[in-house]
């Protein structure tokens, strides 16, 4: 009687309290996961990241990514795995080799020549200028 | 100096002019398979109704195309036909039933037709991950090594079969002759 | 027949667009005065006319006229009146049509408020609107006709609005923002008049800047409503995503705040003045780059019009030839603008040298990265994916510096180099704002259960505290000096009011992303969760109507402790013309904290998955940003003495 009623109970508390949507075996997984969900694209959805998606795809691969973190992988092979089979086009944060030489290193370029055009404008003498100005007549 | 610099704007503005150029040819969703050149990925599943458990190594031999289905898929319904056309043109063509139910798969095929040499049954979609697979109908092109030659997203009809898969399909047949 | 009356008008339009063309051209040739007088009738003309085919096509839609294939595809009968009139605007046509009446209305305006400048000056600015209205013009009869007709059977039945803009926001968002995006278009205009005529006075500048700032400030309202909307509206909690429609906008935004500080030095020290003229060109450019990049299909966004490569093929000439053809003069016409010598040293006019300089610098970025994607796909390196991690990256750091350059700005003089009298005004406050900062960011770690010890809440409290002490210091000093007048000075309080938006906004940015907590849940009607001090039950689960929609509705109760602090009810809805599933988030705020509820798939019975979001500070975001606006519009208000 006892043991029914202690079945009872706790199938009550299930029942009344909210579940974890998903649920890991280590909480450090939980925000990673939720990290890598935002950083990963949607194949197929029109500029969506899993987190926000609800595609059939989306969801499937939230599982695996799940799986994945308990199989005890780290987020550079997580990426991977999903890379190979994906391409780097999942990748909202992208990778740094020779395709993307440009794409990263050209905000650091483009401010250097900010900060000597500053040091230019703040320096140049009255002489110079003026000799500009001759030159154009 | 001072020509230069004013000269700076118009010159970035052609060149971004002409890559905005290329770009409306360009089709930003299509997406390329990651695993164009690569070996099909290695599983094991059975085939839709049969007992036999299938390796990767079951699919090489010959030149095929591997079309991925199912029946909640409503643009399937629209490439089936397509795809009993080329079955009966003498294509090989071997199905991945992806993350569908088995009786419903069944009586699909049953009612369609089947232009499937034998399709795999893939209810959890664990070849299909391993594939790239995002949006069924898809359709592969693998040679007879086993090496995947191209994939197209979406309904292949007429038209994609004779732009982009006849020809390599027909020219990996040969080469094995 | 009233589709038709809107498409005459349309016809007319381009004629009065032909003739605002040409009679400057006719001025130069005759020199007879009757050809410039002409420029005011033509613009109200042209306005009229627009006007009346906009109203054609409301009217079009009010009487549910289904044979418009414009009004078939965007409206049904059962669309509430409100959104039958937005619609008009809610999609790729009509928000044309839209935009050429704001052009329209700008260049009205310009024909009207341009007594300081003289009537040849303004003539060829009128040239250039007409040229750009022509062109749009053009564009909306030949490829994209808001009034082409369903013949010969008229559907009984519309489609619908999408969903998604069946809201408040589409109301206000693109007229807000095509404020701002098109009335870029005048200082584009003042900049190619200043080239074809070689110089420029200090009074066309003091002129023109009204017009930069009261433009921008729109576009900083139209940006921020549009971020508010998509957080309420998207259902996901996210109020900026770096998307390429999103960046599309935000381009012109940083080119005009540029354009806007970088007119300031022009007009008081008449120095560099090819810059301004170049940011001039390259702000409405960007706005040009921006209606092609959201209407071409060239790049993929959730925001993106339905899209057509045949029009994208016309936007891309006209961007050629407007932004080509201005940058073209530019190269060759340039070296004759006169300015004056840079002043040396530590000065007002260095600090925004560099605030331009950093502007532009994150404008590039942007506009970087927003484009590799096709580029790298173009030049077969791959197709890569280009998001907010890459765009983070750079644009927190620079907005860091942008804060820490503002607050020097406060302190330094606009003619003397003032180095180390700055830097002894500046040691008090740099002092308190990093002691405040380690303290607050430590305080909320010790005595709030929720939140723990984050580098990004401290950098936030670090560059709000700058902004806010710095600018009290400047005040406080003008006080004790008897410059009242400079404070009463509407540019002084217009540049305040806008610079404390900016640090709420840093604000409201910072600490919802320090802050935040998110939990994704199975919840079914009974249950209750603990979230960040919170208790939310899910009260009932019930099925509604709307007056086009059905919907599962999901009432949400919220406790501290045992006070019920009240209840919000997100939906999910089903709308009858049978589109895709929409989502309805349940926000609840205090303004210093948002809760933030949706729903998102049924599991089984009655159980869903709920996600629910405790966002503190969030709204400070959108108050910042509308604080900024207002400050723009205080600024424009100014009245200059020659």
């Amino acid at each position: 009687m006892r043991y029914l009623l202690l079945f009872l109970i706790s199938l009550l508390i299930s029942v009344l309290n909210a579940e974890q949507l998903i649920t890991f075996s280590d909480d450090a997984y939980l925000k990673r996961y939720q990290n890598l969900l935002e950083e990963l694209r949607c194949p197929k959805c029109q500029n969506q990241n899993l987190a926000d998606s609800n595609a059939p795809i989306s969801n499937d691969l939230k599982e695996e990514i799940q799986r994945l973190l308990e199989q005890g992988l780290d987020d550079k092979d997580i990426k991977r795995a999903l890379t190979e089979r994906y391409s780097d086009f999942i990748l909202y944060d992208p990778k740094f080799n020779k395709n993307t030489y440009f794409l990263w290193l050209a905000p650091f370029i483009v401010l250097l020549i900010g900060f000597w055009w500053v040091y230019s404008m703040s320096t140049k003498n009255y002489i110079s200028q003026s000799k500009d100005r001759d030159l154009e007549k | 100096m001072k020509k230069i610099l004013l000269s700076a704007p118009i010159i970035f503005f052609l060149l971004t002019l002409g890559f905005l150029y290329r770009g409306l040819e360009n089709d930003p969703k299509h997406l390329p398979s990651a695993l164009i050149g690569k070996n099909i990925p290695t599983f094991e599943l059975r085939t839709l109704d049969a007992e036999n458990v299938l390796t990767q190594e079951q699919l090489l031999g010959q030149p095929f195309l591997l079309n991925v289905w199912a029946t909640w898929c409503y643009a399937c319904r629209i490439e089936h036909p397509m795809l009993v056309e080329l079955s009966k043109r003498g294509v090989k063509i071997i199905g991945l039933n992806y993350k569908d139910q088995e009786s419903l798969a069944g009586d699909w095929l049953d009612d369609k037709g089947d232009p499937y040499i034998f399709s795999i049954f893939d209810p959890d979609g664990k070849l299909g991950f391993d594939l790239g697979v995002y949006g069924a109908p898809e359709t592969y092109l693998v040679d007879a090594y086993g090496i995947i030659m191209h994939k197209r997203v979406g309904v292949l009809d007429e038209r994609i079969w004779q732009n982009e898969f006849k020809d390599k399909y027909y020219a990996l047949e040969n080469a094995i002759k | 027949m009233i589709a038709e009356i809107g498409q005459i008008s349309l016809i007319l339009a381009l004629c009065t667009c032909v003739l605002m063309l040409v009679t400057p051209i006719l001025y130069t040739q005759f020199q007879n005065g009757i050809w410039l007088r002409l420029s005011r009738p033509l613009a109200i003309n042209h306005l009229l006319l627009i006007l009346t085919s906009f109203i054609c096509l409301t009217v079009c839609f009010l009487i549910d006229d289904f044979s418009v294939r414009y009004v078939a595809q965007n409206s049904n009968t059962l669309l509430p009146l409100v959104y039958k009139v937005s619609a008009v605007w809610g999609a790729h046509e009509g928000s044309l049509l839209l935009w050429m009446l704001v052009l329209g209305g700008w260049t009205a305006g310009v024909a009207f408020l341009g007594s300081k400048i003289s009537a040849k000056f303004r003539s060829h600015m009128l040239s250039v609107l007409a040229i750009i209205s022509l062109g749009f013009l053009l564009f909306l009869i030949f490829t994209s006709n808001p009034f082409e007709r369903i013949l010969p059977i008229a559907p009984e039945e519309g489609g619908d609005l999408n969903p998604l803009l069946q809201d408040f926001g589409l109301i206000i968002h693109p007229p807000l923002l095509y404020m701002g995006y098109v009335g870029l278009a005048v200082p584009f205009a003042f900049a190619i008049a200043v080239l074809i005529s070689g110089t420029m006075e200090k009074e066309y500048i003091a002129w023109c800047r009204p017009w930069i700032n009261i433009a921008w400030a729109f576009l900083t309202a139209g940006i921020t409503l549009g971020s508010w909307w998509a957080y309420y509206e998207l259902g996901w909690g996210g109020w900026w995503f770096w998307d390429p429609v999103e960046n599309a906008s935000l381009m012109p935004w940083l080119i005009a705040t540029a354009l806007m500080h970088s007119s300031s030095v022009t007009e008081k020290k008449g120095t560099i003045v090819t810059w301004t003229i170049l940011l001039s060109i390259a702000a409405f450019s960007l706005s040009l780059l921006g209606t092609f990049l959201v209407r071409s299909g060239v790049l993929t966004s959730v925001h993106a019009f339905a899209t057509d490569p045949e029009r994208g093929v016309f936007l891309l000439v006209m961007l050629a030839l407007f932004v080509g053809g201005s940058l073209f003069l530019f190269a060759f016409k340039g070296h004759k603008l006169a300015s004056n010598q840079n002043a040396n040293g530590w000065t007002r006019e260095l600090l925004l040298v560099i605030n331009n300089m950093l502007l532009v610098s994150m404008t590039i970025i942007v506009l970087i990265g927003t484009l590799y994607p096709l580029v790298s796909d173009i030049l077969n390196l791959g197709k890569i994916s280009v998001g907010p991690p890459y765009f983070d990256f750079f644009f927190v750091p620079t907005t860091v510096a942008l804060a820490i350059f503002m607050g020097m700005s406060a302190s330094s003089r606009w003619s003397t180099s003032n180095l180390s009298e700055s830097m002894k005004r500046v040691i008090l406050p740099l002092v308190i704002c990093l002691i405040s900062s380690i303290f607050v960011v430590f305080a909320i770690e010790a005595f709030s259960r929720n939140y723990s010890f984050s580098w990004s809440a401290l950098i936030t409290f670090i560059a709000v505290l700058w902004i806010f002490l710095t600018l009290i210091e400047d005040i406080h000093l003008k006080l004790r000096t008897k410059m009242v007048g400079v404070i009463k000075n509407k540019s002084f309080l217009g540049m305040t009011v806008a610079h404390c938006g900016l640090a709420i906004l840093i604000l409201g940015v910072g600490l919802s992303s320090a802050y935040s907590t998110q939990e994704d849940l199975r919840m079914k009607p009974g249950s209750s969760t603990y979230i960040s001090g919170y208790r939310f039950n899910f009260r009932e689960l019930n099925e509604i109507e709307g007056p086009n929609y059905s919907a599962s509705q999901g009432v949400f109760d919220i406790y501290v402790g045992d006070n019920l602090r009240g209840s919000v009810a997100p939906e999910k809805r089903r709308y009858f013309s049978g589109r895709d599933v929409m989502t309805e988030a349940g926000i609840r705020t205090n303004l210093l904290k948002d809760i933030y509820i949706s729903l998102g798939e049924p599991i089984n019975n009655n159980e869903w998955s709920v996600r629910l979001y405790v966002k503190p500070m969030v709204r400070f975001i959108w108050i910042g940003g509308f604080l900024i606006a207002v400050g723009g519009i205080i600024a424009s208000f100014n009245r200059r003495k020659s």
